[in-house]
């Protein structure tokens, strides 16, 4: 079931606040947040925010199109690389075939 | 031959499954335009008068959402996700399931046909 419209977009407040201060001094600074549950709100457009990934933080410039996802969507918390040397060489023998 | 929406309907099925055939519509959706068109669902395709295939045509035009329309519009939101580099735009790039399904095992719709082991190749050809 989809969040209540009455309660409007869940955004942690710190950060909100922190987004609206640099928008009250028109600056621009990239903002660390571990909170990638925050929804993205028309307030973030033109904002870098560095979304912790469990590991680090990964850099999201913030563009119109993504109003509404949450800040979570654009920073992967998984690395994969591809499975191992062996199956790669099977793959590859099966169209030879 | 009554022909909605470039496709041709099938003229021996009755009107509720016959517009099913139409890529966007399904049974709900072929009933509550049926009713907006003011046709009897049981009603084959064949039976029907110009008149009321012009009916059922624009109950829906008027909806739209239906075909080539339909198709544009979900090719354009699934570009947007992976323009934007969310995560469910990543899946889709991959072509695996993108609303956190298991990929273990099963996942075939997204995945395609399985890529066997060598082993499994000699079993299924010594088979045949």
């Amino acid at each position: 079931m989809p969040r209540s419209v009455k309660k409007g977009p869940f955004v942690d407040a710190p950060l909100l606040r922190r987004i609206q201060e640099m928008n009250q001094r028109n600056e621009k600074k990239v903002h660390k947040t571990w909170s990638r549950r925050s929804t993205i709100t028309p307030e973030f457009i033109g904002h870098t925010v560095a979304v912790h990934n469990g590991k680090k933080f990964i850099p999201v410039y913030i563009t119109e199109n993504m109003v509404g996802h949450k800040l979570g969507e654009f920073s992967p918390t998984r690395t994969f690389k591809g499975h191992s040397v062996k199956a790669a060489a099977e793959k590859t023998a099966a169209p030879a075939q | 031959m009554a022909r909605i929406a470039g496709v041709d309907l099938p003229p021996r099925k009755r009107a509720a499954i016959a517009l099913t055939y139409i890529y966007g519509i399904g049974r709900a959706r072929a009933l509550s335009l049926l009713a907006k068109a003011q046709l009897d669902p049981a009603k084959k395709v064949q039976d029907w008068s110009e008149e009321e295939v012009t009916r059922v045509r624009q109950a829906i035009e008027s909806e739209g959402g239906v075909e080539g329309d339909l198709r544009k519009d979900i090719a354009l939101n699934v570009k947007r996700l992976i323009e934007i580099g969310a995560y469910r735009g990543q899946r889709h790039r991959r072509n695996l399931p993108v609303r956190g399904q298991r990929t273990h095992t099963n996942a075939r719709t997204r995945k395609g046909p399985r890529r066997g082991t060598v082993a499994n190749r000699k079993k299924a050809s010594a088979k045949t």
